[in-house]
């Protein structure tokens, strides 16, 4: 088929292409309290980077080894429980916890299998190729040693990285309603991103903490000099109050932050704020039971080994469900209700990069970017115009239908505009240009050979396109190895010169060929000026 | 009114003839950049580096030396402090030992000095990389380089003949290299975005380089009885136009980015507007002289039997009566 064979069909499909791409990216330019009642289909837009609208980047990193750690502590308990619960009974001793193994030494010999036999319930399947998540082996004959296995401690970091990314998100965002993301990254990283946060040490110090949530009683026959001294009677301990002095509270948990399952602000029947929290079944009936021993006394909710409350236990609470008051005003017990929520993080994460951009410099960056992009767009298409008349111009329309192209394709994935991307936008521009080029230069030059215009047209396409498909196929590779080898900044360029070279080469080659075309054949001209 | 033409049609530049000198410069200015880059080495950014940067606006102008004595009372180690405008100013130092603890503690002790001794300062950026991180930044961002790098010639080879991967790779390494003495010569600094803008360049050069190649590949099997250097000056010299007038628009949109573009994409554009440069150059000399070197012949990309069949093609030889560059010929 010759280059300027145009069906209808494909004159309609390539002005549908266009105008609906285009139409994507028109809600990016609107404010988004205008296109909210708007239907999900038209609310495509593509977001700005933090590099561009200000804001904070946090990456964080999970301790590995703590998860290890604390699985290997589990597995102390489980161990502990099933032998001296199970029936028989198996005595066990020299327990020992190194190299990341557990080992002990059954008394019995006899006993030996059934022990493993045991243990071996309480571990479970991991993936689809049959591997548990504990290895069990006997050595000398009655040493059990338990070892995680790789693929368990994965698992087990995945798993724990999940929770804390919800914890993370719950902490951040209380209520769902900014507009702030936190999603995994490779094994054991979660990234935080907060549009337009300018201070982040708040946030550092909300995220960097594993908290830990209990509930102890309060114990009232320790003398006051003493405490403030930082001395507690025997099976006590002393606690900083968050509003200032300290406290005495029995070292033995009542119920412990894990079984804390909503905490949430309310008012009381006096119409006072005040704070309700529910625990599971078991902690509920922890809760009662200790609440029932103790009525008129105070209690303490220790966030961290820091006290946040310690309100009296008025009556005893026997359906899990409590409510905490005391002189809250709605802020106080809403962050006191938040911080009960938030829970406790699985895992230490620690802060490994961070960045923050001040919204003006983000504001400031757009402004300056997009009048320079305009009067450089300006200035490239006046160029192209006295360079190739006619076909400048239809080289115009190529370069602002890509322009707009790349912006609805990047909102209809939702695609992240960094940076980086507006050098990627700054290629595919470029190659959009030389693509034009290309061919102008080729008519140019099929017509100085004496070929007729529509000859020439024709050739011009036909030839150029051969180095234009080369030019960019070696990008999309490039595009590709970085996107799935680049890191951050690298991929944000990626993504946007693979979108932007399918676009620059469809406007650049099948767009200007309707155009030219659709001249050639209205006007029959002798000659092209060119 | 008639269009610009910037480059005649016909011209007929021996641009091989120079070959020798453009070669010994480009072999020049690649072993001076690499030693550039092995004495001076890059003032690399903390994304590499790993460290702490804040970027402060002062209400007034500051002296340099009266900062730095101020940062200096924290006792941190050396803080490298770029001025970008009278009252713009960034300051990057090291990150502590002694983990997060320490790095928060250090963060804000910038913070708070500098608030302190300067009323109005406002911080436009923060960012902090542990060691970790940028160790893994850099090794992940020279993978997607080398790699690419690679990819890329191979295709060409797959496309054209290994001659031509060869010249691509070759060149490409040229202008890498000589971006990364020109980073190494300023010192300016060195981050994962100019990563990103020595990738525009390669993308830009391979583009160069593969017009060229293309008009070579498409001459070869046209002209099968010029000899090989006409042949690649005539190559060069039908896709000059298009070289000039490509460049030229790069050149003006870039030179307009330059002057009205936000600063923080300076050291960018600059290296973007030398790599047109660098690409242009590379593609008409190093690109095509090394498929000299590499004796590329007529029958590349048709066997040497096919000759009887090709010359009957009208294509194949009638043109070359008739063309005004048969004066090229020797």
């Amino acid at each position: 088929m010759l280059p300027l064979d145009f069906p209808r069909w494909k004159i309609w499909a390539t002005w549908a292409t266009i105008v609906i791409c285009c139409l994507f990216s028109v809600p990016s330019f609107i404010p988004k309290e205008q296109t909210a009642g708007w239907p999900a289909i038209f609310q495509t837009r593509f977001n700005l980077g933090l590099d561009l609208s200000g804001g904070s980047h946090i990456l964080l990193e999970a301790d590995t080894a703590d998860v290890a750690k604390s699985r290997l502590e589990q597995m102390d308990q489980i161990v502990r429980t099933e032998m001296r619960r199970g029936d028989p009974k198996i005595d066990i001793g020299e327990v020992s916890l190194q190299n990341g193994s557990l080992s002990f030494m059954v008394r019995d010999v006899t006993k030996v299998d059934a022990a493993v036999e045991r243990l071996r319930a309480q571990t479970r399947g991991v993936g689809v190729t049959g591997q548990r998540d504990w290895d069990i082996r006997v050595q000398d004959s009655n040493r059990v040693v338990v070892t995680p296995t790789k693929a368990g401690i994965d698992q087990a970091t995945d798993e724990a990285l999940d929770t804390a990314r919800d914890v993370v998100r719950k902490r951040i965002d209380p209520d769902g309603t900014k507009e702030v993301t936190v999603i995994r990254q490779g094994s054991n990283r979660i990234v935080v991103q907060v549009p337009g946060l300018q201070d982040p040490e708040g946030l550092k110090a909300l995220l960097g903490k594993t908290a830990k949530l209990e509930f102890k009683l309060v114990d009232l026959n320790a003398d006051p000099a003493q405490v403030a001294q930082g001395r507690a009677p025997v099976g006590s301990q002393v606690l900083p109050m968050v509003e200032g002095g300290f406290i005495a509270v029995k070292r033995q948990v009542m119920v412990s932050g894990d079984e804390l399952t909503d905490a949430y602000q309310s008012l009381d029947e006096n119409g006072a704020p005040d704070v309700v929290i529910k625990f599971n079944g078991q902690g509920g009936r922890k809760f009662a039971r200790v609440t029932q021993e103790n009525v008129q006394k105070p209690f303490a909710i220790i966030l961290d080994n820091q006290v946040l409350s310690a309100p009296n236990i008025n009556e005893p609470i026997l359906g899990g469900t409590a409510s905490i008051s005391g002189n809250y005003t709605v802020d106080s017990a809403n962050q006191l209700a938040i911080q009960l929520r938030s829970g406790k993080l699985p895992v230490a994460l620690k802060v490994v990069q961070e960045s923050t951009v001040g919204p003006d410099l983000g504001a400031d960056s757009i402004r300056k970017g997009v009048i320079a992009g305009t009067v450089a767009t300006l200035a490239v298409v006046l160029f192209m115009m006295i360079t190739y008349m006619r076909f400048g111009v239809y080289t115009t329309a190529a370069l602002v239908v890509n322009g707009f192209m790349i912006l609805g394709i990047m909102a209809i994935f939702n695609a992240t505009l960094t940076l980086p991307g507006i050098a990627g936008f700054v290629l595919t521009i470029g190659a959009a240009v030389d693509a034009n080029v290309l061919i102008n230069e080729r008519i140019r030059e099929e017509q100085a050979k004496g070929r007729a215009p529509m000859q020439a047209s024709e050739f011009g396409y036909k030839e150029a396109s051969r180095a234009i498909f080369d030019a960019n196929i070696t990008n999309v590779i490039s595009a590709v190895i970085m996107f799935t080898f680049g890191s951050g900044p690298i991929r944000g360029f990626a993504v946007v010169l693979a979108i932007g070279i399918v676009t620059s080469v469809f406007t650049g080659v099948t767009f200007t060929r309707l155009l030219v075309a659709g001249w050639l054949k209205r006007n029959r001209p002798k000659e092209i000026v060119i | 009114m008639r269009p610009l033409k910037l480059v005649p049609d016909n011209t007929n530049i021996p641009f091989l003839k120079y070959r020798n000198v453009a070669m010994s410069f480009s072999i020049l200015l690649i072993v001076a950049s690499l030693a550039l880059v092995a004495i001076r080495g890059f003032n690399l950014g903390i994304d590499f580096v790993g460290g702490q940067m804040v970027r402060v606006t002062f209400a007034q102008p500051v002296g340099i030396e009266d900062l730095r004595a101020k940062i200096d009372t924290l006792g941190q180690g050396e803080a490298t402090i770029q001025q970008f405008s009278p009252n713009e100013v960034s300051i990057r130092t090291q990150l502590p030992d002694g983990g997060e603890a320490a790095a928060n503690e250090a963060a804000s002790g910038i913070r708070s000095v500098v608030q302190k001794a300067y009323p109005g300062a406002k911080f436009g950026e923060v960012e902090s990389v542990s060691g970790q991180v940028s160790k893994e930044l850099f090794s992940s961002g020279a993978w997607a380089l080398g790699l690419a790098m690679l990819g890329i010639a191979l295709y060409i080879w797959f496309r054209f003949e290994w001659q031509f991967g060869i010249g691509a790779l070759f060149a490409l390494f040229h202008d890498v290299a000589l971006t990364l003495g020109f980073f190494a010569l300023t010192q300016l600094e060195f981050d994962l975005n100019v990563v990103a803008a020595v990738l525009t360049i390669i993308g830009y050069s391979l583009n160069d380089t593969i017009v060229v190649y293309d008009r070579i590949r498409e001459n070869l099997r046209k002209y099968r009885k010029m000899d090989i250097y006409s042949l690649l000056d005539l190559s060069i010299n039908e896709t000059l136009s298009r070289t000039v007038v490509t460049s030229l628009s790069l050149i003006i949109a870039l030179t307009v980015l330059l002057v009205l573009g936000p600063d923080v994409i300076f050291g960018f554009t600059a290296a973007m507007l030398l790599g047109i440069g660098i690409g242009t150059f590379s593609s008409v000399y190093v690109s095509a002289a090394i498929l000299l070197w590499l004796k590329l012949g007529p029958d590349s990309f048709v066997p040497a039997g096919d000759d009887k069949g090709g010359n009957k093609g009208g294509e194949r030889t009638a043109p070359r009566a008739a063309d005004p560059n048969q004066g090229a010929v020797p």
